[in-house]
C-alpha cells in the first residue's frame, strides 16, 4: 500500500502529521477518555458505542453513537455480529470521521459485542481513506468466560487482516499487577491506563523525529504477520540512576512476564526519550542487557530528543514473537467448530454483512453427486489431520525400567540408541 | 599395625564393583598402595544407592578383602560419588586491593577466595568441590599466587561441583551403618582425572572419561587447573540393556556377548557373521548376528563420547585439549575405544594409565580402578596439606564440604 506520509519531493514544507483516536466500545471509550485527558491538542478523539447510556456517561470530548438506527442506543448485548452491522450501516459517517486522518488509532475491548464487530469495520474504512491503523486491544479476563474469550480471538484475527498493526495486552496478564484488594472498577482502570500509555508512547514514536528514527513501516513490521499478541511495556524513571531503574521496571514487568517474554520474542522494538542530556554511555548501558535477553530477536533500535524530558528517561518496548502458542479452546466446542467459525468470519469479512442468503443453485444429478463425493473426501481428510499417531513400538527399558530416567536434550538415553536414530537391524 | 593416619583409604561404590584401595604414605612421603579389595555391587543404579542393605553388604565385603590384603584395620575412607545430580560450572570472584600501598596480603586472597565461593545453588544442592582456579591481578591472567603482588583488584575463579543433598547422603549413609568414618567424599571424576594425569598432562590439557557400569564421569584439566567436570548417567549397562533388547537375549548373556564379543566398530569382517550359542539342552537354541551386536554398541558409544564432545565444544574447551582424551573404567577394556574416541574428539585418545603411584604393580594397572586409586591419591593430598596449610600443587587447594551430621 501507498505510504501516505510520504511526501512529494517539490513539497518544501513538511505536513503536519494529523492523528484521530478512535476509542470503539465500552472499553475503548473508557480508555480513550483517560488517554485525552493528557494529550495535546493535535490529537482528536472520538468515543464509539452504540449503547448511548454509557457513552452519556464517558467524559470523552466528541461522542458518537453507532448504529442507532439498528440498535435504538441500546447497546450490542455482546454480539460481534450486531456490532458489525451496525458499523456497516453507519459506514459513510465512519468515513467521514477519517476523512484527513493520516494515522488512526483504535482502541477496543475485544470480547464484546460493539469493539470486536465494529473495529475491523473501522479498520476496513480508516485505511480505504489511506489512513494508517494501529489497533490497540485488549483481551478479555479468563473469568469472563470461554465464549467472550472465544469472540475475542475471532475478532483479534479479522483487526489482524484489517489494521495496518495490532497491539493486544491480555487482561488476564494484569493479574500479576494487582493485588488482593484492588477494586474490579480500578482493575478495569489499570487496563485503560496500560492501553493509555501504551497509546502515548507509540504516537510520541511515530509523531517525533528521532535522533534514530523509528517509522510505522518498523513497527509494522514488528507486529505484522505474528500470530500472538505483541506485548508492550513501558518504563520511565529520573535521576542519577535512570538507565538502572528503568532496566529493573522493565524486567520486572508484568505484562513481560518477568523478562521472559524477551527471551522468547523474535522482534523486538525499543523506543527512548530522553532529554538533551541522554548520554550515549546510558544508552549503550541500557542496550546490552536487553540485547543478551534476547539474543534471537531482530531488534529495531529509536531514540528521541525532547526538551521536556530532560533528566528523565521513558522505554517503550514493543514485543512480538512468530511461534504460535497454541490458543485454549473451550471445551464445549470441538475444533471443527471452531475451524467452521473461523472461515464464515474471514469471509464475511470481505464484504459487508449481508441478511440476505442466496437460495441453492440448481444442480444436475452428476453436478450433485461430485460436490457430494468432494465433501465427503474432504472431511476425511480432516478427520485423518486430527488423529494422534500412536508409537509403533514400546520400547521396555529392561533394567532402566524403575530408575530415574536420564534425559538430555529431550530424549530419554535409557532407550536403546539404534531405537531413537532409527538404525534398522535386519 | 600401622599409625592410623598414615593409611588412606579409597572406597569406590560403583554400579557394577565396589571397590576399596588402601594406600599408605610410606617414610619417604611418597604414597604407596598396599591393598585391594572389590565385591560385585547389587544395590546401585546408575551410580547412585538402590538398595541400602545389598550395597551395605557389598562394601563390608570389598572392605574386609581390603583389611585382609593390606593387613590393616580400616577406620575411615574417601568415598567416591557420582550420578545424574551432580553438575559443575564455574564461578569468578572479585576483590578490590585495599591496603594503602596496593601490596596483595594473606586476607585478600581469602576474601578474593571466599566471594568467589558464594554461590547460589538449588535449595536441595550442597557443593561437593570448590576448586580454586588462577587468580587475576587488574588485567594479568593466569596468575598462580597473587601474595605480595601490587594491583588494585584481585579475581579467582572457581570451580564449583556440587550434588543433590539427600542423594549425596544415601551413600555417605551405607559407609556410615558399617562404623566406618567418610573423611570426605569426592567426585569420581575428579579422583579419575587425579589417577591418570601427569602434572604435564594436566598442563597441558586433557580430558579424563571414566565409562563406569552405570554412569559415564569426565573432567577436563588445562593449565594445570580443573576447568570443567560433568557426569552422564549413561554406561556400561546401558550397552548390555541394549544389547539385550536389540538382540533378545537375556541380561546376563548379553553382558557375557558384551565382553566376549564387543568393539566400539563394525568391522567389515564381522558384516554377515553370526554366532550360534547352545541351549540348556545343547541344541542350538539362538542364532546372533554380531554385526547387530556391534552396530548397537557402537552407536551407544558414539552417542555418549557425542554428548561429552557436544557439551566441552560449547565450552570452547576442545582447542584447549592438547594432550588428548584419557579413557579408564570397565568401558575402557572395549577393544577399539581409543580409536572411536579420536575420531569423534579429533584428538589423540589413549587408555588412562595409573603410573603416578607405586605399589602392587600389576594389580593395579587397570583401567576399573582408576576412580578408587584417584580416591587414596586425593586422600594423601589432604593429609599433606594438613600439618603445613601451603598451598599444594596437582589439584591445588581444595575445599571440600565434609559432611557431618
Amino acid at each position: 500500500m501507498n505510504n501516505p506520509l510520504e511526501m512529494p519531493a517539490e513539497a518544501p514544507i513538511k505536513k503536519k502529521i494529523l492523528l484521530k483516536v478512535f476509542g470503539l466500545g465500552g472499553a475503548g471509550c473508557n480508555a480513550a477518555a483517560f488517554a485525552a485527558q493528557s494529550a495535546s491538542n493535535e490529537v482528536q478523539f472520538l468515543a464509539v458505542n452504540t449503547d448511548s447510556q454509557a457513552l452519556e456517561a464517558c467524559p470523552a470530548p466528541a461522542k458518537f453513537v453507532l448504529g442507532a438506527g439498528r440498535t435504538h442506543g441500546l447497546g450490542a448485548g455482546g454480539d460481534p455480529e450486531l456490532g458489525r452491522a451496525a458499523a456497516e450501516d453507519d459506514v459513510e459517517k465512519i468515513r467521514s470521521f477519517c476523512a484527513g486522518a493520516d494515522i488512526i488509532f483504535l482502541l477496543a475491548g475485544l470480547g464484546g459485542g460493539t469493539g470486536t464487530g465494529a473495529a475491523p469495520v473501522f479498520a476496513r474504512v480508516a485505511r480505504e481513506n489511506g489512513a494508517l491503523v494501529l489497533a490497540l486491544v485488549t483481551l478479555p479476563f479468563d473469568f469472563e468466560g470461554n465464549r467472550r474469550q472465544l469472540q475475542a480471538q475471532n475478532g483479534l484475527q479479522q483487526i489482524k487482516a484489517a489494521a495496518d498493526a495490532v497491539i493486544c495486552l491480555p487482561n488476564q496478564k494484569l493479574f500479576k499487577l494487582l493485588d488482593e484488594k484492588t477494586s474490579v472498577v480500578d482493575s478495569f482502570k489499570i487496563s485503560n491506563g496500560l492501553v493509555a500509555e501504551g497509546l502515548r508512547g507509540i504516537w510520541r514514536l511515530l509523531t517525533q523525529p528521532g535522533l534514530v528514527n523509528v517509522d510505522f513501516a518498523d513497527l509494522c513490521f514488528v507486529t505484522r504477520d505474528r500470530h500472538t499478541a505483541s506485548l508492550f511495556a513501558t518504563a520511565e524513571a529520573s535521576g542519577d540512576k535512570r538507565v538502572e531503574q528503568v532496566l529493573e521496571k522493565l524486567l520486572a514487568h508484568p505484562l513481560l512476564d518477568g523478562g521472559q517474554a524477551l527471551n522468547e520474542s523474535d522482534s523486538l522494538l525499543v523506543s527512548i526519550v530522553g532529554g538533551p542530556d541522554l548520554m550515549m554511555a546510558e544508552v549503550h548501558k541500557l542496550m546490552e542487557p536487553l540485547n543478551r535477553q534476547c539474543e534471537n530477536a531482530h531488534v529495531i533500535f529509536g531514540a528521541v530528543i525532547d526538551e521536556t524530558f530532560s533528566g528523565r528517561l521513558s522505554v517503550t518496548l514493543i514485543a512480538s514473537r512468530q511461534r504460535e502458542e497454541p490458543v485454549p479452546l473451550p471445551r464445549s466446542l470441538s475444533p471443527d467448530n471452531v475451524e467452521s467459525l473461523h472461515l464464515l468470519n474471514t469471509a464475511a469479512n470481505d464484504r459487508p454483512a449481508s441478511r440476505f442468503i442466496a437460495p441453492p443453485p440448481e444442480l444436475s444429478a452428476e453436478q450433485k453427486e461430485q460436490l457430494m463425493r468432494g465433501q465427503t473426501a474432504r472431511s476425511r481428510k480432516k478427520l485423518s489431520r486430527l488423529q494422534k499417531e500412536l508409537p509403533l513400538e514400546i520400547v521396555f527399558k529392561g533394567r532402566f525400567e524403575k530408575s530415574e530416567p536420564t534425559i538430555r536434550r529431550g530424549e530419554d538415553l535409557d532407550v536403546p540408541t539404534y531405537i531413537r536414530r532409527g538404525v534398522p537391524l535386519n | 599395625m600401622f599409625d592410623s593416619t598414615s593409611i588412606i583409604v579409597g572406597l569406590e561404590m560403583g554400579t557394577s564393583k565396589i571397590c576399596a584401595v588402601v594406600g599408605e604414605i610410606n617414610a619417604a612421603n611418597a604414597l604407596n598402595i598396599i591393598g585391594l579389595g572389590q565385591a560385585r555391587s547389587r544395590g546401585v543404579r546408575k551410580g547412585e544407592i538402590a538398595d541400602a542393605t545389598l550395597a551395605g553388604e557389598d562394601v563390608r565385603n570389598a572392605i574386609v578383602e581390603a583389611e585382609q590384603m593390606a593387613n590393616v584395620e580400616i577406620r575411615s575412607v574417601y568415598l567416591g560419588v557420582t550420578g545424574n545430580h551432580i553438575r559443575g560450572f564455574n564461578n569468578h570472584g572479585v576483590h578490590p586491593v585495599v591496603s594503602a600501598d596496593r601490596e596483595i596480603t594473606l586476607e585478600d586472597t581469602q576474601d578474593v577466595v571466599k566471594n568467589a565461593k558464594a554461590i547460589n545453588l538449588p535449595v536441595d544442592n550442597t557443593v561437593i568441590h570448590a576448586i580454586r582456579q588462577h587468580f587475576q591481578v587488574d588485567a594479568q591472567h593466569g596468575i598462580q599466587n597473587p601474595l605480595g603482588m601490587y594491583g588494585a583488584k584481585v579475581e579467582v575463579d572457581v570451580h564449583v561441583v556440587h550434588g543433590h543433598v539427600d542423594r549425596l547422603k544415601n551413600s555417605i549413609a551405607v559407609v556410615r551403618g558399617l562404623q566406618l568414618e567418610v573423611e570426605e567424599i569426592v567426585f569420581n571424576g575428579l579422583a579419575s582425572a587425579l589417577a591418570l594425569l601427569s602434572n604435564e598432562q594436566k598442563e597441558l590439557g586433557a580430558l579424563v572419561i571414566d565409562l563406569g557400569a552405570g554412569a559415564t564421569d569426565y573432567a577436563v584439566s588445562c593449565d594445570g587447573i580443573i576447568t570443567h567436570t560433568g557426569v552422564l548417567a549413561v554406561g556400561g549397562d546401558h550397552i548390555s540393556n541394549d544389547l539385550a533388547y536389540g538382540l533378545k537375549v537375556p541380561l546376563g548373556r548379553a553382558e557375557q556377548l558384551k565382553i566376549e564379543r564387543g568393539g566400539a566398530f563394525v568391522e567389515e569382517a564381522l558384516k554377515g557373521q553370526t554366532l550360534s550359542s547352545a541351549g540348556d539342552l545343547g541344541l542350538p537354541a539362538k542364532i546372533i548376528n554380531l554385526e547387530h551386536l556391534r552396530r548397537i554398541m557402537s552407536l551407544r558409544l558414539e552417542e555418549i563420547f557425542e554428548l561429552i564432545e557436544s557439551d566441552l565444544s560449547a565450552l570452547g574447551l576442545l582447542d584447549r585439549l592438547r594432550a588428548g582424551v584419557f579413557i579408564c573404567g570397565g568401558g575402557a577394556r572395549i577393544p577399539g575405544i581409543q580409536t572411536l574416541a579420536s575420531n569423534i574428539f579429533q584428538m589423540p585418545a589413549f587408555l588412562g594409565k595409573t603410573n603416578s603411584i607405586s605399589g602392587l604393580k600389576s594389580a593395579l594397572d587397570q583401567p576399573e580402578f582408576a576412580a578408587a586409586i584417584g580416591l587414596v591419591k586425593f586422600g594423601s593430598l589432604q593429609q599433606k596439606r594438613k600439618p603445613s596449610a601451603g598451598l599444594a600443587d596437582g589439584l591445588k587447594k581444595t575445599f571440600a564440604e565434609i559432611f557431618r551430621r
